[in-house]
């Protein structure tokens, strides 16, 4: 391996604020509870925001921070208590262990693992709701992970602005 | 001697022990919540705490919805007054005659000595936005405990029962439709004063009618109200309009499918309905003569047993 030949796309950074993180974790919890009109269309922000963190940041979001939203989103959205506990705490496992993985891939190639990590948890929660009576929506419930794994590039880029360097000047060497 | 890792090596239990914990632990919860009910407490606390950041949610598009509106066409607001004004003529026409049919029906009660019917009270919600649970059919309005909503009470819009409150927070409260598969309402024929319990169907939108005998007096087209025997939905109330029967040999009950009468998924302001006092006390000399003769019956029985012995 060359010097230069860093994993695609990642330059060296500045380390994470925690600020971020919390504030990124408002923000998608904000975005889910939105009225959407069909709640099976759309992209499941906190699980995608939550796999980015855990993809990134193994060492500061894990199992734990993923099992307290998972609690928060089922009280939100007033769905069955433990259904996106259960499937968040799986989704951040599967992210934590792929996280050296993934990032060795172009945005379009994280963006697939991670469509599979999306998918998985929603057939957690789907299981889950089966086995408890309910009865299945219909294949349409998989359009959203999948739109939310076509979101991966676009959302990793605008969590990564606050960590960019600035261009700094070269500073003017005395002699 | 004691080798043990320095201390920026630790990073706690391992992964797979972490999953291991943190699942049980959801599974658990799902368990208390689903099996016995027990984890309403903590539900509606993290409610408490969740509300603000919704309330900051929903105030854009609020916004945006009352911007809207303000902004809405000048003829189509005129139109609809027009139309309001009919149908309020019409509504008040109605109320006049029905007043008078309740006086009357009232009188022949009590002549012929049933109970009297109470009237219900009603107070007006707004729907806030449909539940985000693609397995469920639920709808959220902005009335909640603290403007008097109980757990339990029907639910109803200008056509027809829309569905049930079944869960009341502080300032709003969860609807469930009739349509959801979970939900049942006992129902009457309207032609013929046939009993029969209409379930929800879930994705279609129909209601069903379960456990009726295959040569059931029904027919497509005929009309099903509550029945008000349950003394949870009061009498009366249009539920839907049977449009098919299947009748296969090879079943012992009929499938009948029934179009709701109200259109339960549009629509923006319902009537909540009073619970109250509308179900006569249950007999309780009755009851507990009935359960005395029950007693009797077994203590002999457990004789005979000791004889046997």
């Amino acid at each position: 391996m060359q010097l230069g030949d860093l994993p695609a796309g990642q330059r060296i950074l500045l380390p994470v604020r925690p600020a971020t993180i919390v504030a990124s974790f408002a923000a998608a919890l904000a975005l889910a509870f939105l009225p959407w009109k069909n709640v099976a269309l759309v992209p499941d922000f906190v699980a995608l925001v939550l796999a980015f963190w855990c993809v990134r940041e193994p060492r500061l979001v894990g199992l734990g921070t993923a099992w307290l939203l998972g609690v928060i989103v089922d009280v939100g959205n007033g769905v069955l208590l433990g259904q996106h506990a259960l499937a968040y705490s799986l989704l951040a496992f599967g992210a934590i262990q792929l996280s050296r993985r993934i990032l060795w891939f172009a945005p379009w190639g994280q963006a697939l693992h991670v469509a599979v990590l999306l998918v998985l948890a929603q057939a957690v929660a789907l299981a889950v709701r089966l086995a408890t009576g309910a009865d299945f929506p219909g294949w349409i419930l998989f359009a959203g992970p999948l739109a939310g794994a076509a979101l991966w590039p676009a959302v990793s880029a605008l969590l990564l602005i606050p960590q960019r360097r600035p261009p700094e000047p070269e500073a003017p060497r005395p002699m | 001697m004691e080798h043990s890792p320095p201390p920026f090596f630790k990073r706690g239990p391992a992964p797979l022990v972490r999953l291991a914990f943190f699942a049980s632990l959801s599974v658990a919860l799902l368990v208390l919540d689903a099996r016995f009910r027990y984890a309403e407490g903590l539900r509606s606390a993290l409610a408490l705490a969740v509300y603000p950041l919704q309330v900051a949610v929903m105030a854009p598009v609020e916004l945006a919805l009352r911007v809207a509106g303000y902004f809405s066409d000048q003829a189509r607001l005129r139109e609809e007054n027009a139309m309001l004004r009919a149908r309020l003529l019409e509504a008040s026409q109605a109320a006049l005659r029905g007043e008078a049919a309740q006086r009357e029906l009232a009188e022949l009660r009590r002549l012929a000595g049933a109970a009297e019917r109470l009237p219900v009270e009603a107070s007006a919600a707004e729907i806030l936005y449909h539940g985000r649970d693609p397995y469920s059919r639920k709808v959220v309005i902005g009335r909640g405990a603290q403007h008097g909503i109980k757990a339990g009470a029907p639910v109803v819009n200008e056509s027809g029962l829309i569905g049930q409150v079944t869960r009341v927070h502080a300032l709003a409260s969860e609807v469930t439709l009739i349509t959801d598969k979970d939900q049942a309402i006992p129902v009457q024929v309207v032609r013929n004063g046939l009993r029969a319990v209409a379930f929800g169907e879930g994705a279609s939108g129909m209601l069903e009618l379960r456990f009726m005998a295959a040569n059931a007096e029904i027919q497509a087209g005929d009309r099903l109200v509550t029945s008000g025997l349950d003394g949870t939905y009061p009498p009366g109330l249009p539920v839907a309009t049977v449009v098919r029967i299947e009748r296969d040999a090879a079943y012992t009950f009929a499938r009948i499918f029934c179009q709701p009468a109200a259109n339960v998924d549009a629509g923006r302001y319902v009537l909540v309905l009073g619970t109250e006092a509308r179900v006569a006390p249950y007999p309780e000399e009755e009851a507990a003569a009935a359960s005395e003769r029950r007693s009797a019956k077994k203590r002999p029985r457990r004789r005979d047993s000791d004889a046997a012995r």
